[in-house]
């Protein structure tokens, strides 16, 4: 997989993180410049008036009514210029809302659910259509996290009782690095976000296949694991569409679990060793995570190993 | 009147001849001793709370590392940051205070010297029940803003965070008292001649902080009282699934948290304004510009606390105010700078190792305030902010800027305090490695934060440059320990050691430098003339630019220490009620009634008003009772008492029969949101009235266990003005929820 060089505001991948980029930009070099001027003086003042082999007192200044007037004046005209420029790379970078969401975003902890207007519910991975602007609404489940997709746009918080929005949009296709950015609690390091740009195309066609149920287990040992996800009470917690009652969405869907990039949101890499290892120790790979310890025997694990990767 | 005369100075003399007894150091009042007490206590809790950062930084060397478990690791920068604020910094800048104030004004103690002594002793008591949770199951975890609703009941079962609160609570008491005792000092101890626009700068930032600290603690206070209520007896302030509100517990955080940036910046800054002109050979260049700006720097500090919360998402609207009041502080703050520098400017410098630390400083702070501009710059806020970017940005702030000041004011007043100096050679290497490690330390972390590195993170994925950038950071952090341990083996080692310093080892103009190092008991034999700012410059240089002494010669107007003390106390309870009260309103008053008991269905007006109307009476008999004792009649003064007390009881048993009738009806602090703020705001008031009525009570056993005269009267009209604040109090209680009731 290929991520961007950095997942940083000043490699923006979107017209509104572009904003902010510029913005930050252009405010780092007013500040390199006073920086600059205010360490030069420094300088001036330890090499030219140091006291060396001077005796005497120095002459006695006591201060100078234009000079304090300039050094007030010049910053406060500085300060009104990053006012208009902030405010200008507000309206860019956070345009307002005026419609209905495309896609909810439920902080958990320690996950991020996604769910789509047409219908799709995934985890920790979302795939936006690229040079289309998404709105989004943030939500919180539990406390407050925030999501931060620094190549995309602003960062905002996820409380509880107050829905926010945000747009998100990516100008090519690529995968781009995030993060919940708000302390929140145990597990708030492995609460990572992945946003996967698509073509119109294949974002469509990604869309299309999540919108289907997960396929029947073929195979005797993923028989055995879809069995042991319903008598496990895995599915207590997580829904597999197509699989029994839907449960109450308190952990990640899995329908297409074997699709996904990442583990325990970006914890371990989705591959069967890391899925088995998460199923057998959750508690220590991820200490005080939701998931539980449910002592499963090595059989059991291999055999929902064999389900989930089933699970496409 | 005559303060040398109060019985608490006589007590302070008492103790001056047990100076050498076996808790000489315990038993203490005077504020030398209390300000070594607060300095030797700050370094061991700055020990403790280095340690925490070291861990912190060994956790963070290498990406997925697993030296410490996450629950672990969000303990150690939870405590890390409650002790280094509150347990550190704080106390650092105040024990300087205590130890420097009242020498630099002339003064022979603080305004109460055993007020002085409590709220020291608060300090460590404060630090014990912080650090008692670890033994109660677990320190608190929920970072040193302790965002809700991560921090209430369930999100934080163990009681780390109700430790937190009480630790907090005892640390606000004995700050708001300590500000109380500075202001009152300033106000009414000075020498004759040192009139206000003569106070040494580092006077009067101590001073506008105590104001910042009388005005912004109590706002704290209110604010994890609440918290505690939600916790312990399950209330709904700031969780939603009751109704509650998560952000308005950040509103109220930071309504307290701004100031608090100035509170722990300011006094710093008043070092810097003493340590500069002196190794300069200057006076300071603007006087009455940078006092001023300190001035406007507190001022503008309470109207721009929600650019902490420009993530919250609260609208266009309010994060553009928040963007012009943040930037605005660049402008007094820069005024600062440029004045220090004017003051370098054409001097005679010597390098000693506090005009080292105080030179580093400039650049530090100033970096720490640059970023500060682009964090004021909301949509760059968006970007950066919660990562490492902001964690650098403050230690720029708080160690580049405060602590660089603080050992800027250590190397300078050191001779002072032990009569010694601190050695230069170690000095030095002490600086050196300070500068090194500190910007090793942080600058990378400017770079870790654009790189996307969230903070508070337990430990992180191996992108690229993330692993580099952050073990360079923590070998910075380990110079930064060595750095610290060579300041403690210096300040050990000179104590006893160092070069004799002699009274004015710096050459330094101020009072402190008149008397011997280290002082007095009393501190001055004899105070010189004070006819300037710089009192020794001018008895120095006798002739030529002193101003004539007429100045003096005009006998200045003396205020009051204790009524000085009452004001301010009544601000800070004032500032506490407030936020309380916003609360009631914000929940009740502001959008739609809550569902269940509100003011309206549960309340009985009528009844109610019968008991306000006494507890409004006695404030009528408790002016009489003064009036009374005003023209000497002390049997009336005493009846006048009597009733005063009768009637405020009648208010409180008038309260506690409303509570037990709402009980009965089922409904206690749980029950809603209006049952939540209506006990929480009543009861509080109803503390206050039951203190007030204790206090009354003892003014009566005073009255009538010996003769009531003049001294008795400042005690009355002080616990005089503290009552009729308490019913003003219930006037405004009265008239919002109950008299929006009956409507």
């Amino acid at each position: 997989m290929s991520y961007g060089p950095y997942a940083s505001p000043f490699d923006p991948h979107s017209p509104e993180a572009a904003a902010i980029s510029s913005l930050f930009g252009q405010t780092l070099v007013v500040c390199a410049v006073i920086g600059f001027v205010v360490t030069a003086l420094v300088a001036v003042c330890a090499v030219r008036f140091r006291q060396g082999k001077r005796t005497g007192e120095p002459p006695q200044i006591h201060g100078h009514t234009w000079l304090e007037i300039g050094w007030t004046v010049v910053p406060l005209a500085i300060v009104i210029g990053l006012v208009v420029l902030s405010a200008r790379a507000m309206a860019a970078s956070d345009p307002p809302v005026n419609r209905e969401p495309d896609l909810v975003i439920v902080g958990h902890q320690w996950w991020w659910e996604a769910r789509y207007a047409s219908g799709v519910v995934t985890a920790n991975e979302i795939h936006i259509p690229v040079g289309k602007d998404l709105l989004l609404r943030i939500e919180s489940a539990d406390v407050v996290h925030d999501f931060w997709v620094p190549q995309l746009g602003r960062k905002i918080d996820a409380t509880p009782g107050h829905p926010t929005f945000i747009w998100l949009q990516a100008d090519r296709p690529d995968t781009y690095l995030g993060a919940c950015a708000e302390y929140c609690g145990s597990e708030h390091a492995w609460m990572r976000i992945v946003v996967v740009a698509q073509t119109p195309a294949d974002y469509r066609a990604w869309e299309q296949h999540e919108t289907q149920p997960a396929p029947d287990p073929t195979g005797d040992a993923a028989r055995r694991g879809l069995a042991e996800f319903r008598g496990k009470t895995c599915i207590g917690c997580h829904a597999v569409q197509g699989v029994g009652a839907q449960p109450a969405r308190v952990a990640p869907d899995l329908t297409h679990l074997a699709e996904r990039k990442t583990l325990g949101a970006g914890v371990l890499q989705n591959d069967p060793d890391s899925l088995a290892r998460w199923l057998r120790e959750p508690q220590v790979v991820k200490p005080s995570s939701h998931m539980p310890d449910l002592n499963l025997t090595d059989d059991e694990v291999n055999d929902l190993v064999a389900y989930f990767e089933t699970l496409r | 009147m005559s303060l040398a005369t109060s019985p608490l100075d006589h007590a302070a003399d008492e103790h001056a001849a047990e100076e050498h007894g076996p808790f000489a150091w315990v038993a203490t009042v005077d504020h030398k001793r209390i300000g070594i007490l607060y300095l030797f206590t700050s370094l061991f809790f700055f020990a403790i709370g280095g340690i925490e950062a070291l861990v912190i930084r060994l956790q963070l060397a290498r990406p997925n590392n697993t030296l410490v478990s996450p629950d672990t690791f969000n303990q150690l920068f939870t405590m890390h940051g409650t002790t280094m604020i509150f347990l550190v910094v704080m106390p650092t800048l105040v024990g300087f205070g205590n130890y420097v104030v009242p020498l630099m004004i002339g003064a022979r103690d603080m305004a109460f010297p055993r007020l002085n002594a409590m709220s020291y002793w608060l300090l460590p008591f404060g630090g014990f029940l912080l650090h008692f949770s670890v033994m109660a199951g677990g320190a608190p975890a929920g970072g040193w803003f302790s965002y809700t609703p991560l921090t209430e009941t369930p999100f934080s079962s163990t009681p780390g965070t109700d430790y937190w609160v009480l630790a907090l609570l005892v640390l606000g008491i004995g700050s708001v008292a300590t500000a109380i005792n500075f202001i009152a000092t300033i106000l009414t101890l000075r020498a004759p001649g040192m009139t206000m626009g003569r106070l040494p700068l580092f006077v009067w930032m101590t001073f506008v902080t105590s104001i910042l600290v009388v005005l912004a603690l109590p706002v704290l206070n209110a604010s994890i009282v609440m918290l505690l209520v939600d916790r312990q007896l399950d209330a709904h302030f700031f969780l939603s699934t009751g109704g509650g509100n998560a952000v308005l517990w950040q509103h109220f955080f930071w309504t307290f948290g701004h100031p608090e940036v100035y509170i722990l910046a300011l006094p710093a800054f008043g070092m810097i304004s003493e340590v500069i002109p002196v190794f300069s050979r200057k006076p300071i260049f603007g006087h009455a510009f940078v006092a001023a700006s300190t001035v406007a720097i507190a001022i503008l500090s309470f109207g721009v606390w929600a650019h902490h919360m420009f993530a919250v998402g609260l609208g266009r609207t309010a994060d553009v105010f928040f963007v012009v009041a943040s930037m605005l502080i660049a402008v007094p703050t820069g005024v600062k700078i440029f004045n220090w520098i004017a003051t370098m400017w054409g001097g005679s410098i010597r390098f000693t190792t506090s005009m080292l630390f105080a030179t580093a400083f400039l650049i530090e702070f100033v970096i720490g305030g640059l970023s500060g501009i682009t964090l004021a710059a909301a949509p760059i806020d968006w970007q950066v902010t919660d990562t490492y970017y902001i964690v650098a940005h403050f230690h720029y702030v708080a160690f580049g800027g405060t602590a660089f000041g603080v050992l800027a004011g250590l190397y300078y007043w050191f001779p002072k305090m032990s009569g010694r100096l601190l050695s230069e050679r170690l000095g030095r290497w002490n600086f050196w490695l300070m500068v090194l490690g500190f910007n090793l330390t942080f600058f990378v972390q400017h770079f870790l934060g654009i790189l996307g590195m969230p903070r508070r993170v337990f430990t992180y994925p191996d992108l690229p440059w993330w692993g580099t950038l952050n073990l360079v950071s923590t070998l910075g952090a380990g110079l930064m320990g060595l750095a610290s341990l060579l300041l403690v083996a210096n300040v050990l080692y000179s104590m006893r050691r160092g070069k004799l310093a002699g009274d004015n080892p710096w050459d330094a103009w101020t009072l402190e430098w008149a008397t011997t190092s280290p002082p007095p008991h009393d501190n001055f034999s004899e105070v010189p003339p004070v006819r300037g700012r710089r009192p020794l410059w001018d008895l120095a240089h006798a002739t030529g630019s002193t101003p004539p002494a007429q100045a003096a010669s005009k006998p200045p107007r003396v205020l009051d220490k204790g009524a000085v003390a009452v004001w301010c106390f009544i601000a800070s309870e004032a500032g506490f009620f407030l936020i309380l009260i916003i609360a009631y309103v914000f929940f009740n008053l502001a959008g739609s009634e809550p569902v269940g008991p509100s003011s309206s269905n549960v309340l009985d007006v009528k009844k109610t008003a019968a008991f306000t109307a006494c507890l409004f009476a006695s404030s009528g008999t408790l002016w009489l009772s003064e009036r009374s004792l005003h023209r000497d009649r002390t049997g009336p003064a005493a009846v006048w008492l009597v009733l005063t007390i009768a009637l405020g009881a009648v208010f409180m048993v008038g309260q506690g029969s409303e509570y037990i009738g709402l009980y009965q009806r089922g409904v206690g602090v749980a029950t809603n949101l209006f049952a939540t703020t209506f006990f929480t705001l009543t009861g509080f008031h109803g503390l206050h009235v039951t203190a007030g009525l204790f206090v009354l009570a003892i003014a009566l056993g005073l009255a009538l266990s010996r003769d009531f005269r003049s001294r008795r009267f400042a005690l009355l009209r002080a616990v005089g003005l503290y009552w009729h604040f308490v019913d003003v109090v219930w006037l405004v209680v009265f008239s919002i929820v109950y008299l929006k009731a009956g409507r």
